[in-house]
């Protein structure tokens, strides 16, 4: 489903990527692996469709469209969706109003009458109570004034609304209780088995426990040294990324 | 930054371009400002003498003042004297005759707003008859402030029916003498609203309404007097956010309020007159003297505003508590973009003992505009326990644009308390990358974090029009990102 081949990034005209094959199909869970500074943020930005990111060769597709032309929210709009290490703070907006408007933009993209206020809420408060958070979090401010647990809870509860075909889930494990963590294991199980496609970007494996990936593939120095089953996170596990360098 | 071509902007232009003919033959005085030219004026209107006299002395003051020149704005100085000062109303056979005959842009704009059709209407200067919906609305709601006693009527018609009232107030609270543009007002005023609220009445409708309704040719010197009696209340909204018409480039305006023991007043507004092109060409110059007075014990003056329009905003909404444990509030939101200049704050006059004061600014600035906070609070030596609170904060969006905050504070009274806090930020471009991340277009993303920063002003605004000030604000700034 998405398909990333032989892609190559550069940021302000430095290559940070080169030669990035993965594909994802639907309801498989990859894991991308790599010590800190290897490109894995680079990648999902490039993924998103940030423009401060060059695409200088390669390809990108989800479903066999070509996402490499579509702007930031149209690639959303394909049912992309990344789960950021570190969520924005917008004070005034509450989280429910931000969730209508999200629900919204990808129904009127769908040709879909806006949501009713009725059967949102009764959306969101399903997808809250998955994520652990309680209700009075959907009227205060957007990430505003939000533990680092609770941020990523909400990227969560954002991603079960949505039920993304793929999703890019950039360290959300780092920093989270083991409560946090099961959670939000549980709540990737659940898209998975809906059909959504994970690629979990982490430096170390904290959730192994809770999932089970089809596809771990180790990073450095902006390539894909060696992709593999679950094993290759166990030798990290182990022996550390060293175990990989050429 | 602002793109420069966006619908809006396109056709509030066209809009303009198109606005009224002037009708010559009928009703008009010459251009220029004199004596004979106030006497005719005031003999036009029938007006009884005191009021003359009064325009004369104001007219006399004027002579002898210059425009304030302290203000964060620039323009070519105004030519007093190529400005007509008296012209008679349009006659229905000038209008369109029904919204077929009126720009589509502008219906549009109506459309995103979500004004109700009758008040398009209205706002597009359609002729209407007395079949129309909205004349009947506002009789019902006549007849209803009539039962509760409340007198609501244009100013020209109180000066008529209650001199008495008039007499009292007029000038009360902004003497004619008190600024250029004040004594420009009293010398000249059009016309505007009066308002009554006897003893212990709560004015059971918000005087909204039928304002909007009958705000098409309100006029460019209006003036408007509010009176609270004891333990009354009412609430007053002025403006619509459909961008309004006007032929005329200045605009001075005076609000007088008066609030007597434990009574509350409610000011708020909407103003969203033409801004001017996306060159800076044109637009309305708004210089505006609101003021209110917390005449009584424990009385109440809260002033809103959410200022979208005008080439120059010159506005300073204030409140002079005199009673004892008077309250003075003030909310703004204040959006410039492309070339537009707006100085406004607000001033806080504390007499009275245990006198408290808040003050809630927020800027939005875009494009190459300006945006300035000017707020003076005053503590008098009399105002023993006086408390200020005031907050400033300021958005930018773009690099083109400017905000500046000037708080003044005068304490002379040692156990009084005043408190400043301000920032200024910018967009993030992590906050717009998130939002349409998940799925947002630029634009609603923009609008989003904008209206989050103005979301504590919103609440103030009555009810069913803080749902307007929301789609406003995503109008106003349509084009304002990429």
């Amino acid at each position: 489903m998405l398909e990333i081949q032989s892609l190559a990034v550069s940021v302000a005209n430095k290559t940070i990527l080169e030669a990035i094959d993965i594909t994802i199909n639907a309801g498989e869970i990859h894991v991308l692996m790599g010590p800190n500074g290897v490109g894995k943020s680079t990648l999902t930005r490039a993924l998103l469709g940030d423009t401060g990111y060059t695409i200088e060769s390669g390809s990108l597709r989800l479903g066999g469209l070509d996402l490499l032309p579509l702007s930031i929210e149209q690639r959303a709009h394909q049912g992309l969706f990344v789960a950021f290490q570190h969520p924005v703070t917008i004070p005034g907006v509450s989280n429910l109003q931000f969730y209508k408007a999200m629900v919204n933009a990808h129904r009127q993209v769908q040709n879909l009458e806006p949501l009713d206020a009725i059967e949102l809420l009764a959306q969101v408060k399903q997808a809250a109570k998955q994520s652990g958070l309680t209700e009075d979090f959907l009227y205060r401010g957007l990430n505003d004034g939000f533990s680092g647990g609770e941020k990523k809870r909400n990227e969560l509860l954002q991603m079960l609304l949505l039920s993304p075909r793929i999703a890019v889930v950039d360290e959300i494990d780092s920093g989270l209780d083991v409560d946090a963590l099961k959670i939000i294991g549980q709540g990737i199980r659940h898209l998975q088995q809906q059909g959504t496609g994970f690629l979990l970007i982490t430096h170390y494996p904290h959730w192994l426990e809770y999932l089970t990936p089809d596809q771990v593939h180790i990073l450095l120095a902006g390539r894909i040294v060696q992709s593999g089953g679950v094993e290759l996170a166990d030798q990290v596990a182990n022996q550390g990324f060293q175990a990989f360098a050429a | 930054m602002c793109a420069a071509n966006t619908d809006l902007q396109q056709h509030l232009q066209q809009r303009y371009s198109a606005g009224f003919v002037t009708d010559i033959e009928t009703d008009t005085l010459p251009a220029g400002l004199n004596e004979t030219v106030i006497r005719q004026l005031s003999a036009k209107k029938q007006e009884p003498e005191y009021i003359l006299n009064w325009r004369l002395q104001a007219f006399q003051r004027w002579c002898k003042m210059k425009p304030p020149a302290w203000a964060q704005v620039q323009h070519t100085p105004i030519d007093f004297q190529s400005i007509v000062y008296y012209s008679s109303p349009k006659s229905l056979a000038d209008r369109p005759k029904s919204l077929d005959e009126v720009d589509p842009e502008l219906l549009q704009t109506y459309e995103k707003l979500g004004i109700p059709l009758y008040e398009q209407e209205m706002l597009a200067g359609v002729a209407v008859d007395a079949i129309f919906d909205s004349v009947s609305v506002a009789t019902t709601f006549k007849d209803t402030l009539a039962k509760a006693g409340v007198i609501f009527c244009p100013i020209s018609e109180a000066i008529q029916q209650y001199p008495e009232l008039i007499k009292a107030y007029l000038g009360r609270v902004v003497p004619p003498g008190d600024n250029f543009y004040a004594a420009l007002n009293a010398a000249v005023f059009s016309d505007g609203s009066f308002v009554y609220v006897p003893e212990g009445v709560r004015c059971p409708l918000e005087l909204s309404t039928y304002f909007r309704i009958n705000a098409a040719n309100t006029g460019q010197f209006e003036r408007t007097l509010i009176i609270a009696e004891k333990g009354s209340y009412v609430s007053y909204l002025e403006g619509c956010t459909a961008p309004m018409r006007d032929e005329n480039q200045l605009h001075a305006a005076v609000v007088e309020l008066v609030a007597l023991d434990d009574a509350e007043i409610k000011y708020s507004t909407v103003q969203n007159w033409y801004p001017g092109d996306e060159q800076g060409r044109g637009g309305i110059y708004n210089f505006v003297t609101k003021r209110g007075l917390c005449a009584g014990t424990r009385s109440k003056i809260s002033w809103t505003q959410i200022e979208t329009g005008s080439a120059i905003t010159w506005k300073y909404p204030s409140v002079i508590l005199r009673g004892d444990h008077a309250i003075g509030e003030f909310f703004s939101v204040a959006v410039t973009r492309n070339y537009q200049q707006a100085d406004t704050g607000t001033k806080m006059i504390h007499v009275g003992k245990n006198t408290r004061s808040t003050i809630l600014s927020k800027g939005i600035s875009a494009g190459k505009s300006q945006n300035t906070y000017r707020g003076l609070v005053k503590l008098n030596p009399t105002a023993t326990g006086a408390r200020n609170y005031t907050q400033c904060d300021s958005l930018l969006i773009g690099d083109g644009c400017s905000a500046n905050t000037f708080p003044y504070i005068e304490a002379g009274e040692y156990s009084g308390t005043v408190e400043h806090e301000a920032t200024t930020s910018k967009i993030a471009d992590e906050q717009l990358l998130y939002l349409q991340q998940r799925g947002l277009e630029p634009e609603q993303a923009v609008a989003l974090v904008v209206n989050g920063f103005c979301k504590d002003v919103f609440e103030q605004l009555p009810m069913e029009f803080a749902v307007e000030a929301n789609r406003l604000m995503q109008v106003s700034l349509e084009g304002c990102v990429g």
